[in-house]
Parts: C-alpha cells; structure tokens; sequence
C-alpha cells in the first residue's frame, strides 16, 4: 500500500466508542485531502469504522489486520 | 326570417360557447399545471431539505446506576462523531448522572441484578458493601478495557454541541439546584425534549 499519510492516530487497546470520537476529532484537524492512519486493537472498529465512513462520508480507503491490530486509512473528503 | 334569424343566433352562440370552453379550458389547464408545479417544487425542497439535514437523535436517561449511564452518553458522543445531531433528557435517577455531586460516584446494584458477570444470590446481594463491590468491579473492568470514564463522556458530549437538558419536575422533587448540576447543562421539561424529539429520526429510552 502507497498510499502517503499525514496524520497517524494510535487506538490500541481503546474501547468503543474512543476510537471513532478519536477519530472524527483527528480528522477535523486535518485538511480534505489527506489521509489519517488510525490503529486500533478493538475488533468492533472495523465495521464500526466501516459504519463512520458510511455516515460521514469521509473514504475509508483500506484496512488491514497486522499483529492482532487493525489499521484503517482514511482520507478526508470533505 | 325570424327562423333563418334563430338558426344563424343558435349557431353564433354554439360557436361562441365552444370559443369560450375551449379559451376557459386552457386557462384552467395553465393553472392547474402551474399550481401543480409549484406543489411539486415546493415538496422537493422539503424532501431535499430532510435528506441534507443531519440526523438526529434524542435520547431519555431515565437511570442513575452506573451501567445506565453510559448507554446514552456512548450513544449521544457517537452520535456526534457520525455527524449527527443530538439531545441527551436527564429525567428522574437519570439526573444523577448530570449531579456534579454524584456523577463521579455512580454505582452498580448488585441486588436484583442477574446480569452481574459472577452471579450474586439476592440474598448476599442485600448484604451491606455489596454494591460497593459490584461497582468497584465494573469500574476495574471498564478501566482494563480502556473505556472512557463518565465524566470524559460527558466532556465529549458538552465539547461536540450535544444538548444536555435536566429535568426540571425531577429537580424540583428530589430538591436539585440548577447550581448542583454540571455546567452546560440546559433545563427544561417534557415539552422541551418531545419538542426537539418530534423531528428526531432515532428517539431512545434509557
């Protein structure tokens, strides 16, 4: 994956629903455009990260599971 | 001749009548299709105006023991993080969780509370220091799973413009100032929260 990130976001061992209102908070800090990396451990993140993008709008351009975390790329679309 | 004179004046008339219905016509057609335009551009733009406008959420806390608390203040915080609008109702024990006094030291029932991880016979669940211990729990288990205390809850929800309303019957009956709830908090009644729940798309009872 080569997407560039500008922003890096660390969610390990947070519960919801910290993740997303980390999240949202970071990505209102940055501009549209660029991409935020946001790692959790909560396995509810994924489809709850799922559910943020749907609602927001904002593009959840990739996820993936590396050693027991899920790492999410998200680009601000507006 | 006044016969001739009767057939050219019938004539006359049904040419001007069939003159007039089919000018009448028109103009009641033009009509109905301008008053019918503006109809339908006036119900597309409440239709667009509902699809644009943010979702809302109102919600009742109705409860003042520590599990009940977060279920709304979880949901309301989430609420604003997916871009929606929402109104948490402070209403009877639930006003605790808004008491600046209590809010800090909410605590689980471990009396009739057959949910609790290792189950309590009621009868030691009666005994003092019981929910203490049932609360000291929750908290152990809630602080290893890194989950937002009440009180940072409440700081998101005050931070992301989410309407915080006391109840002012409850207030007046359990003898609550305005001076021992929280800051940011808004009174109100039952009127105030159907008022912003009328056009709420998911209205909960906690």
């Amino acid at each position: 994956m080569s997407v560039q990130v500008n922003v890096k976001l660390d969610c390990k061992g947070l519960s919801c629903p910290l993740p997303i209102l980390k999240t949202k908070k970071a990505v209102d800090g940055m501009n549209v455009g660029e991409v935020l990396e946001m790692t959790a451990t909560d396995p509810g993140a994924v489809n709850d990260m799922a559910a943020w993008s749907h609602r927001t709008g904002h593009a959840l351009i990739e996820h993936k599971q590396e050693n027991g975390s899920f790492i999410f790329y998200i680009r601000k679309t507006r | 001749m006044s016969i001739i004179n009767k057939e050219v004046q019938e004539l006359v008339d049904e040419k001007l009548k069939e003159s007039i219905d089919s000018k009448l016509n028109g103009w009641v057609e033009q009509k109905v299709r301008s008053l019918m335009e503006e109809r339908v551009s006036a119900l597309e733009d409440k239709i667009k105006a509902r699809e644009t406008r943010k979702k809302r959420v109102a919600i009742v806390a109705s409860k003042g023991s520590l599990d009940m608390a977060y279920p709304p203040l979880i949901l309301a915080s989430t609420a604003a993080a997916l871009d929606m609008e929402a109104a948490i109702f402070f209403t009877f024990y639930g006003l605790d969780i808004i008491n600046k006094h209590k809010y800090k030291s909410l605590k689980v029932p471990s009396l009739a509370n057959p949910a609790m991880p290792v189950p309590v016979p009621n009868i030691l669940g009666a005994l003092p220091g019981m929910t203490a211990m049932a609360t000291l729990m929750m908290k152990s288990w809630m602080n290893k799973a890194h989950v937002a205390s009440i009180s940072d809850l409440i700081d998101v929800c005050r931070e992301s413009g989410i309407r915080l309303i006391g109840c002012q019957m409850t207030m007046d009956v359990m003898g609550v100032k305005k001076s021992d709830l929280i800051d940011g908090i808004e009174i109100g009644g039952s009127a105030t929260f159907l008022d912003y729940a009328a056009e709420a798309d998911i209205p909960l009872f906690v």
